[in-house]
């Protein structure tokens, strides 16, 4: 039985985001990319149901351009034992990955799916929840403790009102949160055996999908930018300003 | 109390501490010697007139605001603490002047301070100083985008200026731990070194160009953008590293480098110095022009990160290991330096019975930042940890972990003894912590530390300068002729000795 991981090849938490001069997007060339952070605690997660016997393989999953087999090696690693590619140019947006993932779910048939509840560019919140929906399963989102019992699992959620601890059965998907857990540094043996570990390159058409976008983006923008205070002296020198505002 | 000759007795070496009554682990440094009476004491004419120069906001009294004097008058390590009334705060340098020409009239003592982020209580009144801080003298002025160089006012945080110089696609050709609070004018005045001294040189290279106000309100303006400028003395080299003994820096000029477009950072786990060396010796040959840092810490300083860290900081192997090295790679060119940096890990992982017995390599942002933690964040956690002996020496790579291990011995159970630092530039920071200030301790560290670094020819102080912690000990690092030289030079600018007294230079 297997776990399978989806990851994202997204922007650099780190690096300063700029919008194209065209206004239909953000700068992405030359930009740093890395691995969804969130997505990296679910390949940890899923390292470490596999340490604990529970799963037998960790593969490790990703949609999109070429690019992105960066982030598959690194999800290899850490300690994913194969990857599946399914290499698209194509904008894609949650459904479009949800639809890919269960076609993938059929195939392999793992017990349990790992997601990062969302990426740090789109924020979406909905691949995982999408995937649930189509393959009819089980699912438990924005998880900060997963523990397998007998077959099903038992997760701890982070919700609005506190935590909600829900009994799921297998095969199901799970959405890590932050505090889920905190990812392995990848050993340098483990690096070194990534770049021979299987990758299995698809395109959409060979798992029977065509894509069609739903969402156009019609302008992008950069928040407006804050302006400078002014240090003022005095209470009445405060009181004299906000009537002049008209704030008073 | 000061012997000429190098014999000294242990009561002129050792200072005093006081428990500071808050807490039993904190003490404050007692000064064995006394105010100078040439000092004239502060009178009201003297606050009016500089609040006439600075304006109310420049001016900060002792009964106006008693927290923010006292903050200024204590160092980041809770160790030194003045009794100043007073901290000026100007703004420009026709500011700078005019203040020290009336403190030189007056005979004022007074305390340049930057970030206050030093380690040796240079930056802190040791009696009523007046603190003049050049906090608001933070513009940057100017950057030449053809050769990198930048002119900025010396209260800019270096954190500061190298968020700016990042935007620009440079880089400040130093970076250290404290970069968050201290200053580009501390870092100057005390000729900091840091994790990138490997890469780019020291402060003395790579500062083109000073401007410093003098003991009496003269504007020294050696603030020239030239690579090459062979005309006279280079007076700007007196200051860098004086520690605000001869004149206050108002102006850099430093020459900035690219910035780095690919950087890598690897960490490694070793089981002997031996072969912390020997990786020395093969990155240096292996990574050549892309090293950028090669620092260590050992298991000492690992487990004191992760006991105290606030962040979450972890071992980074499964396995504890006693000594970790941490390597960064900058260069242009992201493939290049990734092959480089590839190849030298297979060849290292490929040897058996290897050098580097675990390891990994950051693969994205977040990691090159929490493995740098595991290092620079030592210092922070020491503080948590109790009371703290500091010492950074200068020592020959052959004897270097050497004095750690016999200052275990000495300290035994009384307390705990690490080392970590820029081992690329032999330079250790040798740190003891006992549960609260223990005399016992502190006599078994000191002369010792000092007599060990002499006797192999090193530095009692590598980077941090000597402040007031470290005049009496100077003659084991400079001979007397030398310590002369400096008291001449001291006389001739600064002949009231206003500008930072007590500090650097030892009595006659």
């Amino acid at each position: 039985m297997s776990a399978l991981v989806g990851v994202k090849r997204v922007i650099d938490y780190a690096q300063r985001i700029r919008v194209r001069a065209d206004k239909k997007g953000v700068e992405t060339a030359n930009v740093k990319m890395s691995m969804n952070p969130f997505d990296e605690i679910a390949v940890e997660e899923a390292l470490r149901l596999k340490e604990k016997g529970h799963v037998k393989e960790v593969v490790a999953f990703t949609m999109g351009p070429t690019q992105s087999s960066q982030i598959l090696l690194t999800a290899l690693a850490m300690g994913a034992d194969r990857g599946i590619h399914v290499v698209t140019d194509f904008e894609i947006e949650s459904i479009h990955v949800a639809k890919a993932l269960k076609k993938v779910v059929e195939l392999e048939k793992p017990g349990v799916v790992i997601l990062g509840k969302q990426a740090i560019d789109g924020d979406a919140n909905q691949t995982g929840q999408y995937l649930a929906g189509l393959l009819n399963c089980s699912i438990a989102t924005n998880a900060s403790v997963v523990e397998k019992d007998g077959d099903s699992y038992k997760v701890t959620r982070e919700i609005d009102g506190g935590l909600q601890t829900l009994k799921i059965s297998s095969p199901a998907v799970i959405t890590a949160d932050l505090r889920l857990n905190e990812p392995r540094f990848a050993t340098l043996p483990n690096i070194m055996k990534a770049k021979k570990k299987p990758v299995d390159k698809k395109t959409p058409e060979e798992l029977g999908l065509t894509l069609k976008a739903h969402v156009e983006t019609l302008k992008v923008e950069e928040p407006p930018t804050r302006q400078a205070g002014k240090k003022l002296e005095s209470v009445d020198e405060l009181v004299e300003n906000l009537k002049k505002l008209g704030m008073i | 109390m000061f012997l000429k000759n190098g014999v000294k007795s242990l009561s002129s070496v050792s200072s005093t501490f006081k428990l500071n009554g808050k807490g039993v682990n904190r003490s404050y440094f007692e000064p064995s010697f006394q105010r100078n009476p040439k000092f004239s004491k502060i009178n009201s004419k003297d606050v009016n007139h500089f609040k006439e120069i600075l304006g109310k906001s420049g001016v900060l009294t002792l009964e106006e605001d008693p927290d923010g004097v006292a903050s200024y008058n204590t160092d980041w390590m809770k160790k030194y603490k003045g009794n100043g009334t007073l901290v000026l705060r100007p703004k420009t340098t026709e500011q700078v002047s005019q203040i020290l020409k009336y403190a030189n009239e007056r005979k004022l003592a007074v305390v340049p301070q930057g970030g206050n982020t030093g380690l040796v209580g240079g930056s802190v009144p040791v009696f009523d100083e007046i603190v003049i801080s050049t906090q608001l003298m933070n513009q940057i002025e100017d950057l030449d985008d053809v050769s990198g160089i930048v002119t900025c006012q010396s209260g800019v945080v270096l954190a500061n200026l190298e968020s700016y110089l990042h935007s620009k696609g440079f880089t400040v050709p130093l970076d250290l731990g404290a970069k968050g609070s201290c200053q580009i004018g501390g870092n100057v005045a005390t000729n900091a070194g840091g994790v990138r001294l490997l890469r780019y040189g020291s402060l003395h290279g790579s500062v083109l160009g000073v401007e410093a106000v003098l003991a009496d309100g003269t504007i020294v303006d050696c603030a020239t953008k030239l690579r090459k400028d062979n005309t006279g003395y280079d007076i700007k080299q007196l200051f860098i590293g004086s520690e605000g003994t001869l004149g206050i820096i108002t102006k850099v000029v430093i020459l900035t480098p690219p910035r780095p477009e690919s950087v890598n950072v690897a960490f490694f786990a070793l089981d002997s110095f031996e072969d912390v060396k020997k990786l020395f010796v093969r990155t240096k040959k292996e990574l050549g022009e892309i090293l950028s840092a090669f620092e260590f810490v050992d298991r000492g300083s690992i487990d004191i990160v992760v006991k105290h860290s606030k962040t979450g900081a972890r071992d980074p192997f499964e396995d504890k290991h006693p000594f970790y090295v941490l390597i960064e790679t900058s260069g242009s060119n992201k493939q290049h330096d990734e092959e480089k940096l590839n190849h030298f890990l297979e060849q290292l992982l490929s040897e058996e019975d290897g050098l580097v017995k675990d390891g990994t390599v950051a693969q994205q942002t977040q990691q090159i930042q929490s493995l740098w933690a595991l290092r620079e964040s030592v210092p922070e956690a020491l503080q948590r940890e109790g009371a703290v002996y500091k010492y950074d020496i200068s020592i020959p790579l052959s004897n270097f972990y050497q004095i750690v291990e016999l200052m275990r011995e000495r300290i035994g159970s009384k307390g705990t003894v690490i080392g970590y630092g820029h081992i690329g530039d032999s330079n250790l920071h040798l740190n003891i912590t006992t549960p609260s200030f223990d005399q016992s301790a502190y006599d078994l560290i000191e002369p010792f530390v000092y007599e060990f670094t002499s006797k192999h020819r090193g530095s009692i102080s590598a980077e941090h300068g000597i402040g007031v912690m470290k005049p009496k000990v100077l003659h084991y690092s400079k001979s007397e002729p030398a310590v002369d030289v400096m008291r001449r030079i001291k006389e001739s600018l600064d002949p009231n000795g206003i500008l930072n007294p007590y500090k650097v230079l030892p009595g006659k």
